[in-house]
């Protein structure tokens, strides 16, 4: 591990490390919060009974689904919005603003559409993580050096050969950014989307275990969700690393 | 420039023009024989239509009138046999040297074993054996280039259009890349067109110089070196290369003035 690297895994132990100190006074009361030794006692109590399985399973679905649909239609409306200038300054500004709607008012018109099920839920994921692969894709698409798609001319390649071999690799930089904002606010969409109006899901068990006072369920969840969140986000940018670190001096 | 048996390439007439509220003419009329294993350059004023001319003539953008052949036929989009090395850096980033090389003889099947017979070949020939596995953010503008140079080498094109490819260089590394490519084009027999800015250059590496004026560039002088073929960079010490130069720059002059007038 690089020097970077402990520094940052010295800095998460020493905050958890002092958390657990304060629980363990009581300097915060357990009411409020507590310790992180018990949330993860308390989280591996749930993942062995089973009971929390239908509600992550549920949120993955959800997750994976908002996240890959987001995927598809940012990368295809990404990719008509570059080749088309006059869609372009038609879009722009709405592409601007689009972050700045909550994608959570619509969760009414969402029921009304889909029904009482899974699909609101997803819709709202998708409706918060498309923007990113959006504007990514265009990012990415209008990076691609002139020269590599007239040398892709020169080799003869077909536009699907020149989109496949060339152009994606190309983008690959700005696309990568693109999956890891999109994941994020895919996972945020849903989860804050099942904490106000849902049946299941891992942030309804948060919401219902905070409503029925149940606090070391609420946390062990809470747990859960960073781990998840953290996990997911690491692998992407390890995987990230990995494929550029060859483009790179 | 009048027609010649034995001609690779032929342009006649050829005019290209960008269309807009405003049209730029920006090329010709150009009348060009390429004769076949030739080398030829092309030298001329910033923004004369230099790299237009190699547009034009690799398929890469249609003239706006006259007529184009390579090799008897037409030029209707990018044709089989013609090889292009841009000015800028057109290695794959994501790709291998290697890989970068074979780039070309993958995309149209070859068998496999060949592609290894090929690739080392060209790769060693371009000095890249030691990078084979590198990437290209690891090595030099120049080596960069000679990548690029080794993935046109690598497909045996007969017509080899280079536009500027050391331009971004500095002279001693030209002079290098210049032996180099007349190695190339000794051992290829291939046509080359080799557009660049830098008469020393053009002087060193040609059997003939074309000369164009300020834009839209016509050919105003074609300059014959009567160089042997089998020859270096070590050149430049001889006498009749001062003549050679202050040829081209007597051709030059006036058309390079009417350009930094234009331009300012």
């Amino acid at each position: 591990m690089t020097r970077e690297g402990w520094t940052r895994l010295g800095l998460v132990a020493a905050g958890i490390a002092a958390l657990e100190a304060l629980c363990r006074t009581k300097v915060i009361k357990p009411l409020t919060l507590v310790p992180p030794s018990r949330m993860v006692h308390d989280l591996a109590g749930l993942l062995i009974a089973g009971d929390i399985f239908d509600d992550i399973g549920q949120t993955a679905i959800e997750v994976g689904g908002a996240f890959f649909l987001a995927i598809v239609l940012g990368v295809l409306m990404g990719a008509a919005i570059q080749a088309t200038p006059r869609l372009r300054r038609a879009v722009a500004p709405v592409l601007a603003s689009w972050y700045a709607v909550p994608s959570f008012v619509f969760y009414p018109l969402l029921v009304a559409l889909f029904g009482l099920s899974t699909s609101p839920l997803i819709a709202i994921g998708v409706l918060s993580a498309t923007p990113a692969m959006v504007v990514a894709t265009i990012g990415g698409l209008d990076r691609v050096p002139r020269v590599l798609l007239r040398a892709a001319r020169i080799h003869r390649l077909t536009a699907a050969q020149t989109l496949w071999l060339i152009t994606l690799p190309s983008a690959l930089p700005s696309l990568f950014t693109g999956l890891k904002l999109s994941f994020a606010y895919a996972f945020i969409g849903v989860i804050a989307g099942e904490f106000i109006l849902s049946g299941g899901g891992i942030g309804y068990g948060i919401a219902y275990a905070y409503e029925s006072f149940e606090t070391p369920k609420m946390y062990a969840l809470m747990l859960l969700v960073l781990i998840v969140a953290v996990g997911v986000n690491g692998a992407l940018h390890a995987w990230e690393g990995r494929l550029l670190q060859r483009r790179q001096r | 420039m009048t027609a010649e048996a034995g001609a690779h390439a032929t342009l006649r007439a050829v005019t290209r023009t960008y269309p807009g509220a405003r049209p730029v003419h920006a090329l010709g009329p150009i009348d060009l024989d390429l004769m076949r294993g030739e080398f030829f350059s092309v030298v001329g004023p910033s923004g004369c239509g230099k790299s237009t001319l190699l547009d034009v003539l690799a398929g890469l953008s249609e003239p706006t009138s006259g007529e184009i052949t390579f090799e008897g036929k037409p030029v209707r989009g990018v044709p089989d046999g013609i090889g292009v090395v841009f000015q800028e850096d057109a290695s794959f980033p994501w790709l291998s040297v290697r890989d970068n090389v074979a780039f070309g003889l993958r995309r149209m099947g070859t068998d496999p074993a060949e592609i290894t017979r090929r690739v080392d070949y060209a790769i060693g020939f371009m000095g890249l054996k030691d990078f084979a596995h590198s990437y290209p953010a690891q090595l030099s503008g120049g080596m960069r280039q000679r990548v690029c140079i080794a993935r046109t080498l690598v497909l045996q094109p007969r017509l080899i259009l280079l536009d500027e490819p050391f331009g971004a260089l500095d002279q001693q590394t030209r002079l290098l890349m210049g032996d180099e490519l007349l190695r190339l084009w000794r051992e290829t027999s291939a046509t080359v067109l080799l557009i660049t800015h830098a008469l020393d250059e053009a002087a060193m590496l040609s059997d003939r110089v074309g000369v164009m004026s300020a834009r839209p560039g016509v050919f105003i002088d074609l300059v014959q070196t009567n160089w042997p073929r089998d020859r270096d960079s070590r050149i430049v010490a001889e006498a009749e290369f001062g003549a050679v130069t202050g040829r081209l720059w007597g051709s030059l002059r006036a058309e390079s003035m009417k350009a930094i007038g234009r331009a300012g």
